[in-house]
């Protein structure tokens, strides 16, 4: 028999036709840590969702292939049965009760009571506390891992580094533990906080568990893996060890794609060697989406577009302008300050914005398709209305005969102007979302993530009409995207945002591994000389 | 009511008009029909559904903007009601009867409406997300709240006091200050009555109170333009998805207030046509309850907790004040001695409160 500790054979899973995961083999020695990589999208979270029987796979039709641990094929099909198995998880947000002192967080649920008059009447749901062991098992927990806090203390106010010892702890307490998964543990910690966090990683590793690390961090993965496994678009591209390759090679794998990347230089390129927007310290409050003091120039004439994965703060920036979220910072349109926190000043000065969150922000979902599409321009340029004495009513026949140029001019499919929004399929929406940009007249349009839920013929149509607004019309473009393929097809420069900040600009033909470099945030230490 | 014809288009028909719409709807002529059948006169029922569909409809009608706008249905409509109810009693004190009291009633109610909706508009954006509890208890607060001016504002007209002491009476009649039915009486005929089929100011058969009806439509035209309007429409929006509207540079909390300061205005205008073709004007307590029925009437109409429509408002003042005008003489002639009929209105206003706001989330419309 192998010492292999769990073995993914053949893993295969679809969410409706759409196949996220191909056929995946990774194997996990006893004492190994295996770090799993890959651009968003890529199936890492399909995966361990998998390896956890979350409910998000049965209801949609379970997986193929099977999972193997200790040799013996196991059937997971709950979180329960995956904790049964010895499988523990560190998350990303902490599932911590801040009320709650450190020793009754890593006991929750798992409790150690003793019998008290009450329960023995009532039942065993009403046994004592025994508080005196949970805190020595606790102790005994947070020894391992090197921690000398106080098991008593609540976790309300303690430092971010601290929670996610907390949560290890806790499941290094789970008796039978063989494996546990790290799921980008080191995202919100600091640069002390990180290396003690993979000093622990290897501790335990060496006590025999077996730890798979996702991380985007090339250098993390380089300084404490033993092997790693590349995921892109749900293909299982390679398992190597890191002692054979360098994260040169692994940005490159994550990164590349096979297909060709189609790209038609521009005929009617105008780029003007004129600034239209000029970023200066540019922060924006986005949860999640967190932009950290950027400095940006965009060309007029030009598409730029915005990469890196997801979290990272792209999507803070077009947000931050439109005023969508609280931002600071200096930014100069077209030669003047553009006031900041007010979407009115920023649409009135010729900024446009398609949103990623189509149905939260972008449409109004029970409204009519004419009516989405002019609302904008009614509300902020007075148009679209007719004007009796102090009177403003909306100018229906003119609202129509727009809606009507718009919808044959995007080919929106739709039964006539009057239908519901909310009744339109995604890549129609967007058509709709864009109808309503463009309406405006911008100078500057701020799409963000166009292609998002929508399926190819849909992508390509819009693509293909961000590139003619830009070609014929001279539109200066800034396109927010996850995916890297699509940036690179239009975009005249791409910058990728990493942890707030602006990590580089490339040319679209940068190679693979230049980009991934960059994704990763590793970019300029060692450079590119691997 | 409206029965298809077509198979397929039933449940287009349903989803259209919508299910509690068609249910009480149907209840309703069911009960006119056994009205018919026990003998009760059935040009009456209607005529009195008229009259009571006309006293309430523009205290119906100020649902419309408080929905629309995102703040729900309006529970607060007392706001608005003492506010007319303010109006319409220094409107007497002030001596004006007849026209000239209904004129500088309105006026009155109008100007106070717009100061205390300000204030309410501010109070539900400082408590977004539980603007229909804290509605419901502001409109209880204020009715109690006002009992003390009642009492002690010293008023001198003789047609308001107590025949001893001071304070207002709880009931002051409009007949005194020539309001009573001054709206409902103006060029009102009767169709079907015993001098043929058409009677200038009759009154028997089915009689159309004209004047009170135009004033309804009147306020039902003035918010349905309002609604096609840049600010109305901006309220919509503002209402049916806020993060869009200010992604639009809309300023919503604006859009709220001024919504909710029409509504008041509404609840303001709506008394003093209530109270006219009441032929009473009722102080103290009275306005207690009165957001109810006309949360109800809009819901029954079609509008759900998150949108409405002027045609929600008409649709659903007459099928609910229609079915309560029925059931009262049906079932005490039915079950004689019991209070069956009453029972039944409060079963049916808040099954449809509860109903609709079940519907708030997860609800298609």
């Amino acid at each position: 028999m192998s010492d292999n500790l769990l073995s993914l054979k053949h893993v295969s899973k679809e969410y409706s036709g759409n196949k996220v995961l191909k056929d995946i083999n990774i194997e996990l020695k006893k004492g190994e840590i295996h770090a799993l990589i890959g651009e968003n999208g890529a199936g890492k979270s399909t995966l361990m969702n998998i390896l956890f029987g979350m409910p998000v796979i049965h209801t949609t039709g379970g997986y193929e292939g099977t999972i193997e641990i200790e040799g013996k094929e196991a059937n997971i099909k709950s979180p329960h049965d995956a904790m049964a198995n010895g499988i523990g998880m560190v998350h990303q947000e902490f599932m911590l009760i801040p009320g709650f002192t450190i020793a009754e967080n890593i006991k929750l649920n798992r409790e150690i009571t003793k019998a008290n008059p009450l329960s023995s009447i009532f039942g065993k749901r009403l046994r004592t506390l025994d508080v005196k062991k949970m805190n020595e098992d606790a102790r005994k927990a947070l020894d391992t891992l090197d921690m000398n806090i106080d098991e008593f203390l609540p976790v309300a106010g303690l430092p971010v580094g601290h929670m996610q010892f907390i949560e290890i702890a806790r499941e290094i307490d789970k008796t039978g533990l063989k494996i546990l998964v790290f799921d980008e543990p080191t995202a919100v910690l600091t640069e002390a906080e990180a290396k003690n966090l993979l000093k622990a990683i290897k501790k335990l590793s060496q006590q025999g568990i077996g730890i798979i690390f996702i991380s985007h961090r090339l250098d993390e993965i380089i300084d404490v893996a033993d092997r790693v496994t590349v995921l892109r678009d749900g293909e299982h591209v390679v398992t190597k060890d890191v002692k054979d390759t360098n994260k040169y090679e692994i940005a490159q794998l994550m990164v590349g794609r096979k297909i060709e990347i189609e790209r038609e230089e521009g005929i009617n390129k105008n780029i003007v060697d004129e600034t239209i927007l000029k970023l200066n310290d540019f922060v924006v409050a986005m949860p999640g989406e967190r932009v950290k003091g950027i400095d940006l120039e965009v060309k007029k004439g030009e598409i730029l577009g915005i990469g890196g994965l997801a979290g990272q703060g792209k999507l803070g920036i077009a947000n931050g302008l439109m005023g969508i979220f609280p931002a600071k910072g200096e930014v100069e349109f077209k030669g003047e300050k553009l006031p900041l926190n007010n979407p009115k000043a920023a649409i009135k000065s010729g900024l446009a914005f398609v949103s990623e969150d189509r149905k939260g922000i972008g449409l109004l979902l029970d409204v009519a398709i004419e009516d989405n599409i002019t609302f904008s321009a009614m509300q902020i340029n007075d148009d679209f209305l007719n004007f009796i004495g102090p009177i403003k009513l909306k100018d229906s026949a003119k609202i129509r005969n727009h809606a009507n140029k718009m919808i044959k001019d995007l080919d929106i499919r739709c039964t006539s102007s009057m239908q519901e929004v909310g009744r339109l399929s995604g890549g129609n929406q967007q058509k709709v979302c864009l109808a309503r940009a463009l309406t405006l007249n911008p100078t500057l349009l701020l799409v963000s993530e166009p292609t998002r839920g929508i399926d190819i013929g849909a992508k390509k149509l819009v693509i293909d009409l961000l590139k003619q607004l830009n070609n014929e019309y001279g539109m200066t473009i800034i396109m927010t995207s996850s995916e890297l393929a699509e940036l690179r097809s239009i975009c005249d420069r791409i910058a990728i945002v990493c942890e707030g900040k602006i990590e580089g600009i490339l040319p679209p033909d940068a190679p693979d591994a230049q980009f991934g470099l960059m994704m990763s945030g590793s970019s300029n230490s060692e450079g590119s000389d691997a | 009511m409206v029965q298809a014809k077509d198979k397929k288009t039933t449940k287009n028909i349903i989803n259209k008009i919508g299910l509690p719409t068609l249910i009480i709807g149907t209840f309703w002529i069911i009960l006119l029909i056994m009205g018919g059948a026990l003998g009760i006169s059935i040009k009456t029922l209607v005529s009195d559904t008229i009259k009571r569909a006309g006293m309430n409809g523009i205290l119906v009608l100020a649902m419309v903007p408080s929905i629309q706008s995102g703040t729900g249905p309006n529970f607060a409509l007392p706001v608005g009601i003492v506010c007319g109810l303010f109006a319409i009693v220094w409107s007497i004190e002030f001596g004006f009867t007849g026209w000239s009291w209904l004129f500088v009633a309105i006026i009155l109610a109008i100007i106070f409406a717009v100061i205390v909706g300000y204030f309410y508009g501010r109070l539900l954006n400082a408590v977004k997300g539980s603007e229909m509890t804290i509605a419901t208890y502001t409109g209880f607060s204020i009715v109690a709240f006002m009992c003390l001016p009642w009492l002690m504002i010293p008023f001198k007209s003789t047609n308001m006091g107590w025949f001893m002491g001071t304070g207002l009476r709880e009931t002051i009649q409009l007949d005194a200050i020539g309001g009573q039915h001054i709206l409902s009486k103006f060029l009102s005929f009767s169709l079907f009555g015993e001098d043929g089929l058409i009677t200038i100011g009759g009154e028997s058969g089915i009689i159309i109170p004209t004047g009170m009806l135009l004033i309804f439509f009147l306020c039902c035209f003035i918010v349905w333009v309002y609604f096609r309007s840049k600010s109305g429409i901006a309220i919509s929006a503002g209402g049916s998805n806020p993060m869009f509207a200010q992604s639009s540079g809309i300023n919503i909390d604006r859009c709220r207030i001024k919504a909710n300061i029409l509504s008041t205005v509404m609840g303001a205008i709506g008394i003093i046509v209530y109270s006219q073709g009441y032929g009473y004007t009722q102080l103290y307590t009275a306005p207690l309850m009165m957001a109810f029925p006309a949360v109800a009437a809009v819901l029954i109409g079609g509008a759900t907790a998150s949108r409405a429509r002027v045609s929600h408002v008409i649709i659903g003042v007459i099928i609910y004040q229609g079915l309560f005008t029925t059931a009262l003489p049906v079932a005490n002639q039915m079950f004689e001695g019991t209070d069956l009929s009453e029972i039944l209105r409060m079963v049916i206003q808040n099954g449809i409160i509860l109903y609709a706001l079940t519907q708030v989330k997860g609800g298609d419309k």
